[in-house]
């Protein structure tokens, strides 16, 4: 298990430099010049000429990539070329906001997806069959920004019952940093009313993000339920006097619930990249602002330490994913 | 012969399919003797595992009882409701034992819980609290090793004839009056099948069981079984203590079948023909077609059951008839 991490683990670090080389090129070849970017409008060349130098912009392009490399693995992410603050204070800063919207949406597709999709494969060609069938394919169809416009529009103008926009109420103010969870945060730090305010907060956003993957969550585990009820061992444990119902919520659902951990990895991912529009529409503090903020204002060290962060969930998700596949089967157990 | 345990009598059961509706079993007679394990034999295909199916209640939704009785301990298992075949046979009175030791176990919980579970809902009240050591002690007598430990393990660090045994002993742990062995040694290598079967013999002995042993290989039921049923194409055919039909088999499917056995055979060619389709199976006696003996009758009504002997029915009016000399092998 162990060996199986720190192999994994060394496996990811080429991956990610890998990943620094395409958006470090990718970056630095599109046409906004950076330089000419920071010297400002009124700059005279010579300006320009200056800064050129002072930055490294004039060194060849892989002297500066191995300088870059260099500062990431000593943990510097480098100066934001537009605020001149050290992005990694940025990105503590609106990383933990991110990943706790998404969470929230994950843990509430899970645990709606899950047995929803275990109901309809139990009772399947039914009617429930057919409205979650229809359902999650509407919830998958949905666009995000559309759907989020309406939830604001309902659950806030309309109704008045949720804040429009934001992490936490304004005059509430957030609960003092330990895991960056506000949720978390509030309720280490005893108060009450940001945790509600935060709650209230995220309900709309992680809903928009949860549906989408709520869909696809209870298509997987369907499917999977399904799958499993055709296996033999479902015949055995009924003919040896297994409940109904404990055959299907726990032998089947666990065999089954391991291809909808695949699929929960890869969401989480999807989910990271869909964040930026929602963040966007609801003024979410997070990466996904932060990031949007930082292409339009060409700010290079901040559009490739996104990049960076955003591989390494990946990179960190994939071996999450392994390792609960070795939780629910032991036979990958073995393997790892 | 009234102290049957089991007595299913002229049993129907047929399926909706696609191709339209089968008559899987048409006419099944069976009686299991208190203490005694019968044997039922058949060519693959011939409705063994429905009639299994059948007796446990679990015929898949498609398929229905269309006549006959299933009567165990004096009740009808074809009438009663669901529920009651979950809650007080299934698991309970008739223990199970699978055909395949290698797919009929979750490959992702420990043997231990699963064993447990069914212990769980079908135990006798007064165990509450020792299930495990009560299969503790099974397992010692199906001589698993080291049995506490081997709770703890998963299915596939098993062999096979050690899965096997778990499942024997899974079907022993709530005290059944009956086993039902569905080909439990086809998947098993013969070494391994000669000891489950020597096995099986000396627990039925020691636990006081009566069991139904379903396969397809005639040695088997010599070496197991007191007496036997053979069916085919879902038809009860012949039924007789084991020596009296392996000795004096009468219809002439059971006289062909033993003369494929390979320690009987002088060559191996088999009945020819194969077993009819469901679907549209032959009018009259189903065997008609590869009987060669048959005559026009044959193939208008269906034979009624005669007795050769006392305890030896056979469903065959020309089984007096010997068999042409090309005919056997």
């Amino acid at each position: 298990m162990l060996l199986f991490l720190i192999r994994r683990l060394l496996l990811a670090i080429p991956a990610l430099l890998g990943l620094m080389v395409l958006t470090f090129v990718l970056v630095r070849v599109v046409p906004a010049d950076p330089a000419t970017t920071l010297a400002g409008e009124t700059a005279t060349p010579q300006q320009v000429q200056e800064i050129r130098r002072k930055y490294g912009f004039d060194r060849p392009l892989y002297e500066q990539f191995a300088i870059y490399v260099g500062q990431v693995a000593s943990g510097d992410l480098g100066n934001s070329v537009f605020s001149n603050r050290p992005v990694m204070d940025d990105v503590r800063r609106t990383l933990p906001a991110t990943l706790e919207l998404i969470f929230v949406s994950l843990l509430l597709a899970t645990l709606i997806g899950i047995p929803l999709g275990t109901l309809s494969a139990v009772h399947h060609n039914g009617l429930l069959d057919h409205v979650v069938r229809v359902v999650t394919v509407g919830g998958l169809a949905v666009a995000s920004f559309w759907f989020a416009i309406m939830l604001q529009l309902l659950f806030s103008m309309e109704l008045e019952w949720l804040p429009l926009r934001g992490r936490i109420g304004v005059n509430i103010g957030a609960p003092p940093s330990v895991t960056g969870f506000f949720l978390v945060d509030s309720l280490l730090a005893g108060r009450w009313d940001q945790f509600v305010s935060s709650l209230r907060h995220i309900a709309l956003p992680a809903i928009t993000l949860a549906v989408p993957a709520l869909a696809t969550i209870a298509r997987f585990a369907r499917v999977g339920v399904l799958d499993t009820m055709q296996r033999d061992f479902v015949q055995y444990e009924t003919a040896v006097g297994y409940p109904r119902h404990r055959i299907v919520w726990i032998y089947v659902l666990r065999n089954s619930v391991i291809a909808a951990v695949t699929q929960i990895g890869l969401l989480f991912g999807a989910l990271v990249s869909s964040a930026v529009a929602v963040e966007a529409i609801f003024d979410w503090p997070g990466l996904g602002s932060y990031a949007v903020q930082a292409i339009l204002s060409s700010d290079y060290k901040a559009v490739l330490a996104v990049t960076l962060v955003v591989g390494v969930i990946y990179a960190v998700i994939n071996i999450l994913v392994d390792l609960v596949h070795g939780l629910l089967d032991p036979r990958v157990a073995e393997q790892l | 012969m009234n102290d049957a345990l089991l007595k299913v009598s002229n049993l129907a059961v047929s399926i909706r399919g696609d191709e339209g509706i089968a008559r899987i079993l048409d006419r099944v007679d069976l009686e299991i003797p208190r203490g005694r394990i019968v044997g039922v034999v058949g060519e693959s295909g011939c409705g063994k595992s429905t009639l299994i199916k059948a007796i446990l209640g679990v015929l898949p939704t498609r398929a229905r009882i269309d006549a006959g009785e299933i009567v165990f301990e004096g009740r009808d298992l074809a009438k009663l409701p669901p529920d009651v075949l979950a809650r007080e046979v299934r698991g309970a009175a008739i223990g199970f034992i699978p055909q395949d030791p290698f797919l009929a176990l979750n490959p992702v919980f420990r043997v231990g819980t699963q064993m447990l579970e069914t212990m769980r809902w079908h135990a006798p009240p007064q165990w509450k609290g020792r299930h495990r050591e009560r299969l503790v002690e099974l397992l010692r007598a199906v001589q698993v090793p080291d049995p506490e430990r081997a709770l703890e393990r998963y299915p596939h660090e098993f062999s096979g004839g050690q899965r096997q045994r778990l499942l024997i002993a899974a079907a022993l742990s709530c005290q059944p009056r009956l086993l039902i062995a569905d080909e439990p040694t086809t998947a098993l290598d013969v070494t391994t099948q000669q000891q489950v079967l020597m096995l099986l013999r000396n627990l039925v002995a020691e636990f006081d069981l009566s069991m139904l042993f379903v396969t397809h290989d005639f040695g088997v039921v010599a070496q197991l079984c007191d007496e036997v049923s053979v069916i085919y194409a879902g038809q009860t055919v012949e039924a007789a203590p084991t020596r009296r039909l392996i000795n004096e088999a009468a219809h002439p499917y059971a006289r062909l079948l033993l003369a494929c056995h390979p320690d009987r055979a002088t060559d191996l060619g088999g009945i020819p023909g194969s077993v009819p389709s469901p679907f549209a199976p032959p009018q009259g006696c189903r065997f008609h077609p590869r009987c060669p003996i048959a005559v026009a009758d044959c193939a208008s009504a269906r034979p009624i059951i005669e007795q050769t002997s006392e305890r030896h029915d056979v469903a065959c009016p020309r089984y007096r008839l010997p068999l042409p000399q090309g005919a056997t092998p």
